[in-house]
């Protein structure tokens, strides 16, 4: 009698539970940009896409692939055409089936696209082909490394293709192949999402309704998690992180991301380079990075979230090699190399982003480098004004960071390469060219982490980017979410998550 | 009176083709290329290179300029480059959200700023007057963002009473919408009310010293009657006018207010706009901002008609 009575109180318990088990709100750093896979450009944008939006495949939290709509996949012998199963009975959000034709209807779509920011990434697929129903094969002019990693962000991600033939701008209202279908978006103001019944792991999402709201302010957005107008938040601010532990109500989820942030130098782009003493000697820049001590830059600027990194590629990553450990700070080493450089007091311009964050770090940097006896001035510039400045080389060294890729070649390809898209200072060097354009062409961490390593091997002494730290993701969570899994490339992935 | 105000109109044409000129030069002015930032982390140079021909951002200025007053007298404002949202959908959307948050602080300022400015106005030089001036000052001098966040602390953070920020819309919950609008009002309103409150003491104080009110005094009429009936109405004159060149300014966005309560209005999309380099949606809403601007002065010019007799004939 006694066990029945509480087999059907539990049985209440859990459902009333589950019957407020509805809404996960979550505060955003920034409104995010269109809400079209192939088009868009942010970090917050690619939070949204996780819930609305499923990929070919995924990632775990050690960065290996994982299922998501293909079940298997597998490269031919010359490794130049990647063939994928797809999941059996999965659909659209409108109902229609994801097959073989859709897939191909997709990759077509990121590649031809006028404005897509897939095709770069997509450069590689010579074209796609449907072998049955539920089999894909993309044909690539060139075996490609790094096309897994591709597939499983933005460049593999489904969307209805009824829905991007159809006469509607498809950003307006996504339809798409993720857990959560699109409801509405107020621009600066809300997005909101709903479960997708039809979903083929529905079971394992117990959130009715996703709500993500941009909040600008770093205060504003933290006294909302604690009046429990939200259910979590992505980026606290450095500085709230003492604030957020002592907190019993909040959960601290700190992850160490893909990305870096850093100082790069301009070693050879315009007439700036000429004048910038930090191109004129390697040594310069080596004193340089002895000047400055990552880890106080950890504490002091990060209260502790803001790991030390001397390599691009983060420590989650098979490629971080252990031949560079981190530099430790030495004043007395830096004051050597300059002296020996015949520049004892180097005179340069840093510039970054507005922001008290930036702005901290900037002066730290400061600080620890005019021991070593370096001049620095600081200019502070607005972002877009400091991209474009940047891209003229109208700059001796600059904070800039990177938000990180899952493939090593994204995160060392584009900032050090001749031709590098991102290669503000125009640092140029054969070998290493050589280097990281082969590692793009071979397969397995064996074959290409040599590549890398010695490609490093020339960067870590010409120094044409010191890396500061690793991109930290730190979300608060308040203690009535559960199932939360922290990632390294700072998604939310809502599978397992509830609100108690 | 119509006449009056068709000739208004008529003046106002040029002056919104000159904000508009204007605008669109000085954004152009701005360091930073929007297809840079619209590329994406990327910068893919031919992404780069296909925005800058679809948005004609090589083209030279005044042909820009020229294609976009085409569009617009069509009716089309074209689209954010950031989010592909019609121009006309974002103002649509944000313009009640910005009159909402103006009605409310307006309300606010009036209820504050009025009273008080009467108060210390017949009180002059007493500790009243004083402890009003002190507290208008005040107003004026706490900055906006400081109260707010102060307020979501306090009221949010610590008691509970009232949503931290975001917006409800009135149709979706009405007192939802009141509770969540109401800080934000309130700040913005205390700031205005210092205004309000300074403008009335002074044109009251100007009146009550006038011959005709001495000769109200002297007719017997009680103090109330003399205050009210006679003082306040003209003293309203001025007042009115600048109530609605205030509510001008709130229409064009309370841009610190907005950020901190994070109020999908005016403010806000157009800071962000500019910080993304969405030449469009600045555009618009300057141009719809100027528009409402103009609108209003001439409705104080028709107010103060309305409230002065004395004008009518003119």
């Amino acid at each position: 009698m006694l066990k029945t009575r509480l087999a059907v109180l539990s049985l209440s318990l859990l459902a009333s539970s589950m019957a407020y088990a509805q809404t996960l709100r979550i505060g955003l750093k920034e409104d995010p940009d269109v809400l079209d896979p192939d088009r868009a450009r942010t970090y917050v944008g690619r939070i949204v896409f996780t819930a609305l939006c499923d990929k070919l495949v995924d990632i775990s939290p050690k960065l290996d692939f994982v299922p998501q709509l293909a079940t298997s996949w597998s490269y031919n012998d010359d490794e130049t055409a990647l063939t994928f199963k797809l999941r059996d009975g999965i659909t659209f959000q409108d109902g229609t089936k994801i097959d073989a034709e859709a897939v191909k209807a997709n990759l077509d779509r990121s590649m031809s696209l006028p404005d897509s920011n897939r095709k770069s990434e997509l450069s590689s697929v010579d074209h796609v082909e449907v072998v049955d129903p539920s089999t894909v094969t993309i044909h690539l002019k060139h075996p490609d490394a790094t096309l897994l990693a591709t597939l499983s962000d933005r460049a593999g991600m489904m969307m209805s293709p009824a829905a991007f033939k159809g006469d509607k701008t498809f950003s307006q209202d996504p339809v798409c192949s993720g857990p959560y279908k699109f409801v509405k978006r107020v621009q600066n103001d809300r997005i909101e999402l709903e479960k997708y019944d039809g979903y083929w792991d529905a079971k394992d999402y117990p959130i009715k309704k996703v709500v993500y709201l941009p909040i600008t302010d770093a205060t504003v957005k933290l006294a909302n998690l604690k009046a429990g107008d939200i259910d979590m938040l992505e980026r606290l601010a450095p500085t709230d992180v003492p604030q957020v532990k002592a907190d019993k109500s909040l959960d601290f989820e700190p992850v160490t991301g893909l990305g870096w942030q850093s100082i790069t130098i301009n070693t050879n782009n315009g007439d700036r380079a000429k004048s910038n003493p930090l191109a004129k000697d390697k040594r310069i820049r080596q004193a340089l990075e002895y000047a400055i001590g990552r880890d106080v830059i950890n504490q002091v600027a990060g209260n502790g979230i803001y790991p030390p990194a001397q390599q691009p590629f983060p420590p989650s990553s098979p490629y971080l090699s252990d031949k560079f450990p981190v530099t430790e700070r030495n004043v007395d080493k830096a004051k050597e190399l300059l002296k020996e450089a015949g520049v004892p007091n180097p005179k340069f311009e840093l510039v970054f982003g507005t922001g008290s964050d930036n702005q901290q770090l900037a002066e730290l940097i400061q600080a620890m480098a005019a021991e070593a006896g370096f001049q620095i001035t600081l200019r502070a510039t607005e972002f877009a004004a400091m991209l474009d400045e940047l891209d003229r080389g109208n700059f001796d060294a600059s904070l800039i960071g990177w938000s990180g890729r899952v493939d090593p070649d994204g995160n060392i390809h584009p900032f050090v390469t001749c031709k590098g898209a991102l290669n503000y200072g125009r640092y140029c060097n054969q070998q290493v060219d050589k280097d990281l354009n082969q590692a793009r062409q071979v397969s397995g961490v064996e074959k290409r982490k040599p590549l890398y390593t010695d490609a490093q091997t020339i960067l870590q002494q010409d120094l044409p980017v010191i890396y500061t730290y690793y991109q930290p993701w730190p979300f608060v969570l308040n203690k009535n979410v559960t199932g939360f899994v922290p990632y390294p490339d700072g998604m939310i992935r809502l599978k397992g998550m509830n609100v108690q | 009176m119509a006449e009056l105000i068709l000739r208004r109109v008529l003046v106002a044409i040029p002056t919104i083709i000159i904000v508009s000129m204007l605008v669109f030069s000085l954004q152009k002015l701005l360091p930073g290329d929007p297809a840079l930032m619209i590329a994406g982390e990327e910068h893919d140079p031919k992404v780069i290179e296909y925005i800058r021909e679809k948005y004609h951002l090589n083209d030279p200025i005044p042909v820009q300029y020229g294609m976009w007053v085409k569009q617009v007298v069509q009716g089309d404002f074209g689209k954010s480059l950031r989010t592909d949202v019609p121009v006309t959908q974002l103002i649509d959307s944000k313009l009640p959200v910005t009159i909402q948050l103006a009605v409310m602080a307006m309300i606010v300022a009036v209820l504050i700023g009025i009273p008080t400015g009467i108060l210390s106005a017949v009180r002059k030089e007493t500790a009243v007057d004083y402890v009003a001036n002190v507290v208008a000052l005040s107003g004026l001098s706490i900055p906006n963002f400081w109260l707010g966040i102060l307020l979501i602390f306090l009221v949010s953070v610590q008691l509970g009473w009232l949503p931290a920020s975001g917006y409800v819309p009135p149709s979706q919950d009405f007192w939802l919408s009141i509770k969540t609008m109401l800080m934000p009002a309130f700040v913005l309103g205390t700031a205005l009310s210092a205004t309000l409150m300074r403008h009335t003491r002074s044109a009251m104080i100007g009146i009550l010293r006038s011959d005709y009110i001495r000769t109200a005094r002297a007719k017997g009429l009680r103090q109330g009657k003399v205050v009210y009936k006679h003082a306040l109405r003209n003293a309203l004159v001025p007042i009115v006018t600048l109530m609605t060149l205030l509510f001008g300014e709130l229409l064009g966005g309370a841009v610190l207010t907005e950020q901190i309560f994070t109020i999908p209005g005016f403010g806000k999309l157009v800071v962000d706009a500019v910080f993304t380099r969405d030449y469009a949606v600045v555009q618009g809403i300057v141009l719809c901002t100027a528009i409402g601007y103009v609108g209003l002065n001439l409705l104080a010019d028709v107010l103060y008609i309305l409230i002065n007799p004395r004008l009518r004939g003119a």
